[in-house]
């Protein structure tokens, strides 16, 4: 329901494309200070829901309602700079509005990536471009922060510290955040909603609830509903995949993850 | 001082080009050189369409390579068939119509050659008027879509979700690409306009850390070209826009030599130190290290 406290709210929301609805009847909103993930399989309609919601494409069915004068840091799901665009870090920070070297590098150094200010956007790993895009969204002093599977292209480790990081950010900012993600394993512990989407809303609420809701484990199966039931309450540390614990401030991303003859920085 | 045709040629060849690099670089950036080629063909048809209504043939090209803009927006809509066969049959058809159109005025008798390989006899002083005001005016409105029309190039989605306004910072360039091309034509010539844009571009690359750099050194390398393919063109007597082309191009392949003052990865040191691309220093100048900062 789009009450009038919400960041954004869509109600009714329905996608209809090449003969078929990608999105059916969704209900949907982001509270300030809110950390909303949406999960679902693949083709679940995820990315359509965050386009639907931004703007970016037309709905057949319902409506968006969006707080006026919402600023929105958005974290695209595919990102790569052609390499015929020079276009060095500290550049693609001040892309959508003018900022000053003092706060790039601020914003930066909040995402601990600082030292690549003046490095080109084609050179940086996948976990650096999560990391600079991250900050690059920060600057804006948004009110709501969408990423769209913030880690992608990130190493299992760099993934728990780059959700650590994340929930900080929220906590620091108290910004609303809308977060997709097909990973079920360290994405609960910071959201304090989780919606669960395959067309329509399966499920919804508490990552608690979700979890033990049929919808959930229908979906997903048991294996995956019992994986990310480990997860809720860890908030000084997470877990790389492996077992071992990953700690609460973001490490440097490690040297090896520096490639100088990457082409593009796909993290698609 | 400006009834000299050769100072009249230079100076519409360096106003071209100072407008014709910076938006050559979105050219190159968008990957949009097929369609700048859709519009050079197109301008053609413009010329002839010109001398029908008696009017200035700039103004012809500009009213047609605007509609034939116009047009490929909304077959693009449409979505029945891919972008670059829509270009295709709008290039070669407009062309065509534009050489049937010609060949049936026969009361006129029209320099052909010049039209599609530029002609530095024909810059008049009325053309230098077109090309400073219209330069003028292009690179005026680029300073002003630049953040959105940057900003879309590099990730559209990105840009319309934090406000920008991408629909209309790309209709607005290619308007731009129009009337560089309106202007453009009596050096150059419609076939060969898209290299000015293109090349100078892509010569720029080599030495660009950023993309407002890489604008102002493609204006540079776009006035070297033209300054030295008009010379060529005067002293061997060829036609000025192949002139124009091969300077650039030659500064292209300059561009691509192993400059003594840059490393890249083809030219680095060799077993000495296997892995210094990994161990590159924070703050490096791009992807390849460039002589000019």
């Amino acid at each position: 329901m789009a009450e009038p406290a919400s960041l954004t709210a869509g109600q009714g929301v329905g996608v209809f494309r090449g003969g078929r609805w990608l999105l059916h009847n969704v209900d949907i909103s982001v509270a300030p200070d809110e950390v909303v993930t949406l999960i679902g399989p693949n083709g679940g309609g995820k990315t359509t829901l965050v386009r639907a919601l931004l703007g970016l494409i037309r709905l057949d069915a319902g409506h968006v309602r969006t707080r006026a004068g919402l600023r929105i840091g958005y974290l695209p799901q595919r990102f790569s700079v052609d390499r015929t665009l020079p276009l060095p870090v500290h550049r693609l920070m001040t892309l959508t509005g003018r900022h000053a070297r003092a706060e790039i590098v601020d914003a930066l150094a909040e995402t601990g990536v600082a030292d690549l200010v003046a490095a080109p956007v084609q050179a940086l790993s996948g976990g650096e471009l999560q990391r600079v895009l991250l900050a690059r969204a920060l600057l804006r002093k948004p009110d709501l922060l969408v990423l769209d599977e913030p880690v992608q292209g990130v190493d299992f480790a760099g993934e728990a510290a780059l959700y650590e990081l994340i929930g900080a950010i929220r906590r620091r900012h108290g910004c609303g955040v809308l977060m997709v993600s097909h990973d079920l394993h360290v994405v609960m512990a910071a959201t304090d909603r989780v919606v669960c989407l395959n067309q329509h809303v399966c499920c919804a609420g508490p990552p608690h609830e979700v979890d033990a809701h049929p919808e959930y484990a229908r979906l997903f199966g048991p294996r995956a509903a019992r994986a990310f039931a480990v997860y809720p309450h860890h908030h000084d540390h997470g877990h790389a995949l492996s077992g071992e614990v990953v700690p609460n401030a973001p490490p440097a991303p490690p040297p090896s993850d520096r490639h100088e003859d990457r082409e593009t920085a796909d993290v698609g | 001082m400006l009834d000299d045709f050769f100072v009249r040629a230079l100076l519409a060849g360096i106003g071209v080009a100072a407008v014709a690099g910076p938006l050559g670089c979105f050219v190159v950036w968008r990957r949009m050189s097929y369609f700048g080629d859709t519009m050079a063909h197109a301008a053609l048809l413009g010329i002839a369409l010109g001398l029908l209504a008696e009017l200035d043939p700039t103004l012809g090209i500009l009213v047609v390579t605007v509609a034939v803009a116009m047009t490929l927006l909304v077959l693009d809509r449409l979505r029945r068939f891919a972008t670059d066969t829509l270009l295709g049959i709008l290039a070669h058809s407009s062309l065509a119509i534009g050489l049937v159109v010609l060949s049936l005025m026969t009361w006129l008798r029209v320099d052909l050659f010049g039209y599609l390989f530029g002609d530095i006899l024909a810059v008049r002083r009325i053309d230098l008027l077109w090309i400073y005001l219209g330069g003028a005016f292009v690179l005026a409105v680029l300073a002003w879509i630049w953040r959105p029309l940057l900003a879309a190039t590099v990730d559209e989605d990105l840009a319309k979700a934090e406000g920008l306004p991408v629909p209309a910072a790309r209709i607005a360039f290619m308007l731009l690409i129009a009337i560089v091309i309106a202007i453009s034509m009596k050096i150059v010539g419609v076939l060969l306009i898209t290299s000015l844009l293109i090349i100078p571009a892509a010569t720029a690359r080599r030495f660009a850390t950023g993309p407002e750099l890489m604008a102002v050194i493609a204006a540079g390398c776009g006035m070297v070209a033209a300054v030295g393919g008009l010379g060529l063109s005067r002293v061997v007597d060829t036609p000025s826009g192949p002139s124009v082309v091969v300077a650039a191009l030659a500064l292209f392949v300059v561009s691509l030599l192993p400059w003594p003052a840059t490393r890249t990865k083809d030219t680095s040191d060799g077993p000495a130190s296997p892995i210094h691309d990994h161990a590159r220093p924070h703050g490096g100048s791009g992807d390849r290290p460039t002589a000019i900062r």
